[in-house]
């Protein structure tokens, strides 16, 4: 019987790499699940990109739930999100608050005045530093943010129709409840 | 997820890059203003163990990343702020989780990877006892056996 | 039309392996020479064709047949020839070609070398090598042929990544190859040996050579991808524990281990069982690394583009070849341990404790390079396993291995034999290691690695020297050294050098990253490294920056360094280092950018490295290249009709059916 022990080593070798293979076909390796899920959103302190002077913070947007989205004017994949924020925005019934990335003010409001602007309001973060406290590590990314300033869901790329069918909206509805 | 992409990933995205060199590519050669080089070799040694998000089989220290120089930048100002290694580790742990550390903390979800290797050297150190006893127990050598006589043929 | 020519041949190449991997196989079970006669002409009408499809790829490539998509994604009208040619295998389905082609050339060098060995034998042999040139054809025909069309024919290609484009890539990827395939001749002695029962135990001398030689180009393979990492990246590294690095480095380990159990088994009948199984494991893990770099489960940044069609290809392939070969081990391996009894002080049992860790280690790097994936399957988390993890494990599995390796040469066979001389060793090169620690200790500063460096340096280095003094001294001239324990010796003495290279590089090796204005100096390790300015400069197919940097040692010039700043065609940047190379340390500078954007004539960032010994890493692999060579060279490997009635292969044959 000790014949067989390597046999048997290779079969579940064989069903990890089977397992390898289909994980693969589901998920991108690179998305890196967020360890703030269900942690209060960090305390940041931003201003607007058309106001600098007027600042957003944590506080500030406290009592209502939003989705802050990560965008920026050098990004691609952002580019490719953008019709589905503009046609999605008005429907999701929270509002879009977007968060500029590293980008230059200038930049960011010439490309938001070519493709149209879904966000209710936009916050910047030139240095990218508090994203450094959100963990963003690519735009697009989209976060979920309830009325008590806790992150409950984290999109890491693009919202497609069916990201926003299958997981935003069930978050969403799910903050509804909560609701008082 | 559109991203700056480390060296080695350039070979299917090279016209994307085309577009993004010029605002997402910062140079893994970063001069800090290190106070001295026991602190610089801290730092390297440090961010050698950090992975990078982005292009993700490079180290902070290496990787040609925006966000890599970012975070670089970061762990650079939390030791100047006086934080151990562990503090600085824990801190980009909390932003973005243990993923980050390429030395894995002993913890329940690792002891398979710690302790497995010990677990293979044991048993393969059991089946060599037992090869080695079961040789030299049934089978006594003769005293006079392959000493120095043939030593020059095959059996040096 | 040529590209067509390129696909027929291919297929033509999986028909005439199906005959080499079916009929002999066939022969040899019925007694049919018939049969069992078309393997080799089977083989070398395979390796015609293959040949053949790679030099119309080849051609492709050198004539800009962008009509070919692998050659369009691959190269431009900009690459110079050599990198053309090197572009063949510069992405999946032409490297892939190099495989099945390198098999080939394996295969026909043992149908050809093999004239004198027993014909039922070499017919399975072969059988086998044919039956996985099949996997591998069919491989390239049905999810990765290089010679697919793209219409119309765009005007212009791609690029080949330019992290490829360096002298690197034309030897590298062949030598490597040539280790990884070799393997699967090993291979096919063991599966022959199980397929043919109590006949062909003399198996393991016929195969040792061609072991040796694989193992020799593995080792060659590795020591060169290493250097062209740390020659290429700018990142000064030579070692990664990258996933695609550690998939060569199993193999490695395992033929490693390979290579010393055939010893034992072939000199004294013992470990038979075990020197099958690890045959067995050393190709497994080379179809494994097939596996890894292909199908895209891990993250890597050398893995080839991922697609899981191809990944589920191979897997059922790897189920079936490698599957088979346990199952088939389990049914037929020996099952009484055979062989000349041994006391505990024996070589066998030094070889075994060897045996024992390599193996260990290698599976402790499976294990690490597969974790995130098991992380995943057991809803753990995504988990890094990286250089901290590697690095410490296998720093402690090779203590004993390191401890044990002078002793190798004096303990004799089977009894523990002369034990003054073994206490002689352990005092001579004892004594050595710690004079030598010691000195080292005050010289560099009581650096624990550089210390730990030297001391099992001059252990293992003095250990075997030792022995190298005693056969000259004892044995009369033209019998000191045979060529297999030539190749021990320089084998032995290539991991003193290797140790001594990797731990004072990594103790000693100084790294900073400077911002320098034309004019300014740095000082690192006793070198002045002043720089000169940048000014623009061109290749054939990229124009970059060149910085000069000046190195002068007590105000004497010794040498003059171009880091480059390199962008290529189709837009991407390179980083092109500096290197001034040293036996003792090397001198390494890499270009960075300016550190205003706008005034390149100002200030720039300079990564700037002082790297002790770092070549003696290399070197030490070499040398264990040359002792895989060099054994492998030896007289008695050459094949007669009379080893199989030699008394040990005798004795092997009887007791294996006991």
């Amino acid at each position: 019987m000790s014949r067989l022990i390597p046999f048997f080593g290779f079969l579940l070798l064989v069903a990890l790499f089977g397992f390898g293979i289909w994980w693969n076909t589901q998920h991108d390796q690179r998305e890196v699940p967020s360890p703030l899920i269900n942690k209060p959103a960090p305390a940041y302190a931003l201003p607007k990109l058309d106001d600098p002077a007027q600042t957003v913070s944590r506080a500030s947007m406290l009592g209502k739930p939003y989705l802050i989205n990560v965008f920026a004017s050098w990004c691609i994949a952002c580019g490719e999100e953008h019709p589905i924020l503009m046609s999605e925005a008005q429907r999701i019934g929270v509002p879009l608050i977007g968060y500029n990335y590293k980008d230059e003010p200038d930049d960011a409001k010439a490309w938001l005045a070519r493709h149209g602007n879904p966000y209710s309001l936009i916050i910047a973060d030139r240095e990218g530093r508090t994203a450094i406290d959100f963990g963003v590590y690519g735009a697009p990314e989209s976060f979920l943010v309830d009325a008590k300033g806790v992150i409950r869901y984290k999109r890491i790329g693009p919202l497609t129709p069916e990201v926003i069918e299958k997981e935003l909206k069930p978050a969403i509805a799910v903050l509804a409840k909560e609701a008082p | 997820m559109t991203q700056p992409r480390g060296v080695l990933h350039r070979m299917r995205a090279a016209f994307l890059l085309l577009l993004l060199s010029t605002s997402l590519f910062a140079q893994a050669i970063d001069p800090l203003p290190f106070k001295s080089h026991a602190e610089e070799v801290r730092f390297q040694e440090l961010t050698r163990q950090l992975r990078c998000l982005v292009c993700q089989n490079e180290n902070l220290a290496d990787s040609n990343a925006d966000l890599a120089r970012d975070l670089r930048h970061e762990v650079f100002q939390l030791m100047q702020s006086g934080r151990s290694d562990e503090e600085i580790k824990q801190y980009l742990v909390d932003r973005y989780s243990k993923f980050v550390l390429y030395d894995p903390p002993v913890e329940r979800s690792t002891l398979l990877l710690w302790f497995g290797p010990l677990l293979i050297l044991l048993t393969g150190a059991g089946v060599v006892i037992a090869t080695v006893r079961k040789r030299t127990r049934n089978n006594p050598v003769p005293a006079s056996a392959n000493n120095g006589a043939n030593d020059e043929g095959d059996d040096w | 039309m040529t590209p067509e020519l390129g696909q027929l041949a291919l297929i033509l190449a999986l028909l005439l392996a199906l005959a080499q991997g079916v009929l002999p196989l066939i022969g040899a079970w019925r007694g049919n020479r018939a049969l069992m006669a078309v393997a080799r002409p089977a083989a070398a009408g395979q390796a015609v064709f293959v040949a053949l499809a790679f030099g119309v790829l080849s051609w492709a490539f050198l004539h800009f047949d962008f009509s070919v998509r692998y050659v369009a994604d691959n190269s431009n009208l900009a690459l110079p020839w050599y990198y053309r040619l090197a572009a063949v295998w510069g992405a999946h389905e032409g490297s892939l070609l190099l495989w099945i082609f390198i098999l080939n050339v394996w295969t026909v060098a043992l149908a050809a070398l093999s004239r004198n060995l027993p014909e039922v034998f070499i017919s399975r042999v072969l059988g086998v090598l044919g039956l996985v040139a099949v996997g591998f054809l069919a491989f390239i025909l049905f999810t990765s042929n290089p010679f697919e069309r793209l219409l119309p024919m765009p005007p212009d290609g791609g690029d080949l990544n330019p992290v490829l484009q360096d002298p690197g890539m034309t030897f590298h990827p062949p030598v490597l190859y040539m280790g990884y395939v070799g393997f699967s001749v090993a291979f096919a002695f063991s599966i022959a040996a199980l397929l043919g029962g109590e006949l062909e135990q003399a198996w393991v001398r016929w195969a040792r050579p061609w072991t040796n030689v694989a193992w020799g180009f593995l080792s060659a393979g590795i020591v060169a991808g290493s250097w062209w990492a740390y020659a290429e990246l700018g990142w000064g590294g030579w070692w990664f524990w990258d996933p695609v690095e550690n998939a060569s480095f199993m193999p490695w380990l395992v033929g490693a281990a390979l290579i010393h159990a055939q010893a034992v088994t072939e000199k004294r009948g013992s470990l038979r069982a075990w020197t099958i199984l690890l045959s067995i494991f050393a190709f497994s893990l080379s179809l494994l690394g097939t596996f890894l770099v292909r199908s895209g489960v891990l993250t890597s940044v050398h893995a080839f583009a991922s697609d899981p069609r191809r990944g589920l290809f191979i897997l059922c392939f790897l189920a079936v070849v490698v599957g088979g070969s346990l199952l088939l081990y389990a049914l037929r391996a020996p099952k009484v341990a055979g062989g000349k009894p041994f006391r505990v002080i024996s070589r066998e049992t030094a070889i075994l404790i060897g045996n024992l860790m390599l193996t260990v280690a290698a599976a402790m790097v499976l294990l690490g390079t597969l974790f995130p994936l098991i992380g995943d399957a057991l809803n753990l988390g995504k988990i890094s396993v990286g250089p901290p993890y590697f690095g410490f494990l296998f720093t402690l599995l090779m203590m004993p291995v390191v401890l044990l390796l002078p002793f190798g040469p004096y303990l004799r066979w089977g009894s523990k034999g002369e034990t003054t001389l073994l206490k002689q060793v352990l005092w001579r090169a004892g004594l050595a290691a710690v004079a030598c620690a010691i000195a080292a200790a005050f010289v560099t500063g009581w650096q624990m690695k550089a210390i730990a460096g030297t001391a099992a340096a001059v252990w293992c280095g003095v250990g075997t020297l030792l022995y190298v003094i005693k056969r000259w001294r004892e044995m009369p001239a033209g019998r000191r050294y045979p060529a297999e324990m030539a190749g021990m010796l320089l084998a032995h003495f290539g991991v003193g050098v290797f140790l001594a290279g990797v731990l004072l590089t990594e103790a000693l090796s100084v790294e900073r990253d400077v911002r320098m204005a034309p004019g300014q100096s740095q000082s690192i390790g006793g070198y002045d490294f002043r720089f000169d300015g940048v000014h623009v400069t061109e290749g054939p197919n990229w124009h970059g920056d060149q910085g000069v940097v000046t190195v002068s040692r007590n105000g004497r010039e010794i040498a003059v360094m171009h880091p480059q700043k390199r962008t290529y065609t189709r837009g991407q940047v390179q980083t092109e280092s500096a290197i001034d190379p040293g036996v003792t340390r090397d001198l390494y500078v890499a270009l960075g950018e300016p550190m205003d954007r706008k005034d390149p004539e100002g200030a720039w960032a300079l990564r700037l490295y002082h790297k002790p010994f770092v070549r003696w890493i290399w070197a030490g692999g070499l040398l264990m290249m040359l002792g895989g060579f060099f054994s492998a060279a030896d007289r008695r490997f050459r094949t007669q009709r009379v080893a199989a009635t030699e008394p040990v292969a005798a004795a092997v044959t009887q007791e294996s059916r006991a």
